[in-house]
């Protein structure tokens, strides 16, 4: 049997990497792509919580994560198409209207 | 035998993710991006949830990577350059993200996790989930539709040429 520690470990592992991808990449695509990453690795610790406890709740709450995670990533995507065309840049230090 | 299946899903998505994060090209980044799910949807099965696999895959593979790889195709990505991040900022940013990787695994894989074994427990049917999803769960899942909803609105109307 698997420990449940593992699954932990693993999704708290691609979380930082998730959480690496955001600060530390400028494309916006791959930031976005990250931040996917880091909700699916808290899918992983509600349904390997699910299974160890027995309880459907953890498997009810990540399917409510995907669909909501499906619903930004197609606003996202719809801002990042229109700033793109506006601003004809993927890198995010360039986008900096907004800064005081 | 699970926990050799174990060690390569997660051996194949620890990998594919770190190649998400360094790759130049946002195809190629894509592309290990959707390798990392179907590692994920693996785990899903190891836990015994046939339908959250087949849902992962449907929705995170077959819609939100393809809806992606589209959005890459329409913008022309050739003009992306090299990417500057000054030097020390990321080594500070690094660090950070070292020293809580350790303090978390510290944690977890030391902690005294009550390893309960539900080895016993079964498949989680579609039944079990759609009883529960359409009975406690009814008004989170009438609210997620209205999300959904205003999702669809909300990206429609943002990439609409503006004739003003």
């Amino acid at each position: 049997m698997i420990p449940l520690t593992w699954f932990i470990a693993l999704s708290a592992v691609l979380f930082m990497i998730g959480v690496s991808g955001v600060l530390l990449r400028r494309n916006i695509i791959i930031v976005l792509m990250s931040i996917e990453l880091m909700l699916n690795s808290v899918n992983i610790n509600l349904v390997a919580f699910s299974y160890y406890l027995g309880n459907l709740r953890g498997q009810i709450f990540s399917v409510f994560t995907i669909a909501v995670a499906a619903a930004e990533v197609a606003v996202a995507l719809g801002i990042l198409i229109a700033l793109v065309r506006n601003r004809k840049t993927f890198n995010t230090d360039e986008i900096d209207t907004m800064r005081g | 035998m699970e926990q050799l299946f174990f060690c390569i899903f997660a051996g194949a998505a620890v990998g594919s993710a770190l190649a998400v994060v360094t790759l130049r090209n946002p195809v190629h980044s894509a592309l290990c991006l959707m390798i990392c799910f179907f590692q994920i949807a693996g785990l899903f099965i190891l836990l015994r949830s046939p339908f959250l696999a087949v849902a992962q895959v449907f929705i995170y593979v077959g819609a939100v990577m393809v809806l992606f790889l589209f959005v890459v195709l329409l913008l022309d990505v050739r003009k992306v350059t090299m990417e500057a991040v000054p030097v020390r900022n990321r080594g500070v940013a690094l660090a950070v993200i070292g020293v809580v990787t350790v303090e978390l695994l510290v944690l977890i894989l030391g902690s005294g996790f009550p390893s309960a074994h539900m080895g016993s427990a079964g498949m989680v049917t579609i039944e079990a989930i759609g009883r529960s999803l359409f009975t406690t769960y009814l008004f989170p899942f009438e609210v997620v539709s209205v999300v959904l909803l205003v999702a669809m609105v909300g990206a429609i109307v943002m990439t609409r040429e503006r004739h003003d």
